[in-house]
């Protein structure tokens, strides 16, 4: 296949996952390709976030190997993992609530900018930091709403907040957890077109109920059910798929 | 204060720079004035004065370092007077040094606090702050207890029961200032407060300053933006340190002594109050707090044998009915000022004061013949009341205690809807302000 020559931003390999006796990932192998958008979609219970819990580092490997870049990510902490280019965004909205839209977005570009621990120079005084942030909120679009506390802002601005902090840093490789649940349809539409433009020259996974915005935007889809993918593939091979069918979007 | 509030450009821009930077710093050069003529203001340019002033300045740097860890940070820590106390013995030390012939000014004294603080803070924070939260804070309370220990045990460095003493005056003279009299130890803190206080508050607007607010809202985020919350809370941890340890320095400057109650769980509990009183969430917050304590344990304790219950009643009235403290009560006033409600909203409180001070007295009469009665029975039940002889042996005083504090409170409950009319009112008109003078 012409496929496998492409290079891979994010190999999973046998990964398995139990919490306990209980088997949560069992033994999933997947290859996200670079520049892809990949969505993983799946009945719920089917182990989504928990894959996502594992590729960010936030709960250790039962077996199997994460490759990110084709390095391994085993035993690596989250903010290691993020400074090798992973950002992900969460399903329940977490920001950072009592500080400004502004100073969200600031926080999540200065360690990528190679500020780190600095305590002799003030923020306001680094252009590059304030520059990169300026152009982050007009992605997101907001702008306006730079002076409110994050957590006095509506759900679909939360959730724009919550991409804006994923992409800020430049990372490569982007895991997006349910971008548009909760959303209406318009704001669900603008989510869309806000992941595309976004997206493009970057790496995207991400998990989604609404098919509409999996068909849309993803380039191949995943389907886990019960812990086990059973079929990759792209929009209209998965939704001609049988087994797919009767797993999963037969339900529907 | 976590915002970049941009500095209000006014309509005729094209300022020269000086004038921006006097903008920009006008606070900070506002308040180095107020100090710099504060000892000298009539009824404030006595010796008591000087020291109460002097003893503020040290616990407003105190209670900063503490906002660095809970306002900034959201660490609750048990066990701050820890690096104040270690910063103070270390500066007494060094002060003894200087005392046997070190040529080095004594108002560096601080200095050597701060880096006993900051070592202490290194060493013990390693520890401490791989732990967020509950578990944080009880490990800075065994902490805090383990030093307290250790200060009776290692009487060398502790000096025991009676601490360690030094002498300010006997070194080297700088310009020909001794710091004998209470007002040259006055500025030489206040300098130092003033110094601390602008460090503490650029700190909060450095890279890692601000991902301590990153750290406080959600550490989880923060591993998934590249920082290990840990680190961070390590760094506010020790900076911290540092400066509790300068106000242990100042401490020990101003007292010429150091015992084991700076390292006390007392001391650690009274900053915590501090900075709650003051309003941990606001920068000036512990300072207004520190200031506040500082005068109520120094004029209380005069009046009265009961004062740590008034102080107590007067902590959980705050964290009840203004959880932003006294900062927090105050700025929230900030969008009315500039309105002519603000006015209205004055006369409402003054309604509401009348009734609840007198229900005060009635309270304070109560407390102080039952305290009296219960712990000085062998003074006798005479004693003398906002001026007037009573014997807590009839019924009348009780009868009177009891009348003034449910009369006032009644009449104080129905202030209520007044004082909550007249601040919608004054909102409203502030909210219309505003609203035409970003119309235009």
């Amino acid at each position: 296949m012409k496929s496998d020559s492409r290079q891979c931003a994010l190999q999973l390999q046998d990964v398995h996952k139990s919490f306990g006796k209980t088997p949560i990932i069992r033994g999933v192998t997947l290859d996200i390709y670079k520049d892809e958008r990949h969505a993983i979609i799946g009945p719920n219970g089917a182990g989504k976030s928990t894959l996502f819990n594992l590729v960010t580092g936030r709960f250790p490997l039962t077996s199997g190997t994460i490759l990110l870049n084709g390095r391994c990510t085993t035993d690596v902490p989250t903010y290691e993992i993020n400074r090798r280019g992973l950002s992900r965004s969460f399903q329940v909205t977490n920001i950072f609530p009592r500080m400004s839209v502004y100073e969200n977005i600031r926080c999540s570009v200065l360690w990528s900018l190679g500020y780190r621990y600095t305590f002799w120079r003030s923020v306001d005084k680094l252009r590059d930091a304030n520059e990169l942030t300026e152009k982050t909120l007009e992605e997101i679009k907001m702008t306006a709403r730079r002076h409110t506390p994050a957590g006095v802002l509506t759900y679909a601005e939360q959730r724009a907040l919550e991409i804006g902090i994923t992409i800020a840093s430049g990372a490569e490789v982007i895991l997006l957890d349910e971008p548009t649940a909760g959303m209406s349809r318009h704001e669900a539409n603008n989510a869309v077109e806000l992941i595309r433009s976004m997206s493009k020259g970057r790496t995207l996974v991400m998990v989604e109920h609404d098919m509409g915005v999996v068909f849309n935007l993803a380039d191949r889809i995943s389907v886990l059910v019960y812990g086990e993918i059973i079929a990759t593939d792209v929009p209209n091979r998965i939704r001609e798929n049988k087994a797919v069918q009767s797993a999963y979007l037969g339900t529907h | 204060m976590s915002d970049t509030s941009p500095v209000v450009v006014s309509s005729r821009t094209l300022a020269p720079a000086q004038t921006r930077w006097l903008q920009k710093y006008k606070f900070w050069i506002a308040a180095a004035a107020v100090l710099i003529v504060l000892p000298h203001i009539p009824g404030l340019n006595s010796s008591f004065m000087h020291s109460l002033l002097t003893q503020m300045g040290i616990s407003a740097v105190f209670a900063l370092s503490f906002s660095l860890l809970l306002g900034q940070t959201g660490l609750l820590s048990f066990g701050h007077a820890v690096y104040f106390g270690l910063g103070g013995y270390i500066a007494i030390h060094f002060m003894r040094l200087v005392n046997g012939g070190l040529p080095i000014p004594i108002v560096l004294v601080p200095v050597a606090g701060a880096l006993g603080g900051l070592v202490s803070g290194v060493l013990f924070g390693s520890v401490t702050t791989k732990k967020a939260g509950t578990v944080f804070s009880l490990i800075s309370l065994g902490v805090g207890e383990l030093v307290y220990a250790a200060s009776f045990m290692l009487s060398g460095f502790f000096g025991g029961e009676e601490g360690i003493t030094a002498s300010r005056t006997r070194a080297l003279p700088l310009f020909g200032l001794n710091f004998g009299p209470q007002l040259q130890v006055y500025y030489v803190i206040v300098f130092w407060a003033f110094v601390s206080a602008a460090l503490m508050y650029a700190f909060t607007r450095t890279p890692v300053g601000r991902m301590c607010n990153a750290v406080r809202d959600n550490p989880e985020r923060t591993e998934f933006v590249g920082y290990d919350p840990q680190r961070v809370r390590f760094v506010a941890f020790a900076v911290a340190g540092l400066f509790a340890g300068l106000a242990g320095g100042l401490h020990a400057l101003n007292y010429e002594i150091v015992a084991a109650d700076s390292v006390s769980a007392i001391r650690s509990g009274g900053v915590l109050i501090m900075a709650y009183i003051g309003g941990a969430g606001y920068f000036i917050g512990p300072i207004i707090g520190a200031i506040t304590i500082t005068w109520l344990q120094i004029s209380l304790s005069d009046y009265t044998a009961a004062w740590l219950l008034y102080l107590g009643l007067f902590f959980i009235v705050i964290l009840i009915f203004a959880p932003g403290g006294l900062a927090g009560l105050i700025l929230m006033h900030a969008p009315i000022v500039r309105t002519r409600a603000l006015s209205r909203v004055l006369i409402a409180y003054l309604a509401a004061a009348l009734p609840a001070v007198v229900a005060i007295i009635g309270a304070a009469i109560l407390i102080e013949m039952s305290y009296r009665l219960s712990t000085n029975p062998e003074l006798g039940t005479k004693m003398r009341l906002f001026g007037i002889n009573v014997d807590a042996a009839t019924p009348w005083p009780w009868i009177t205690g009891v009348v003034l504090l449910a009369a006032g409170f009644y009449v104080f409950r129905l202030t209520w809807p007044i004082v909550a009319a007249a601040w919608e009112r004054a909102t409203e008109e502030a909210n219309a302000k505003s609203m035409a003078g970003a119309a235009q």
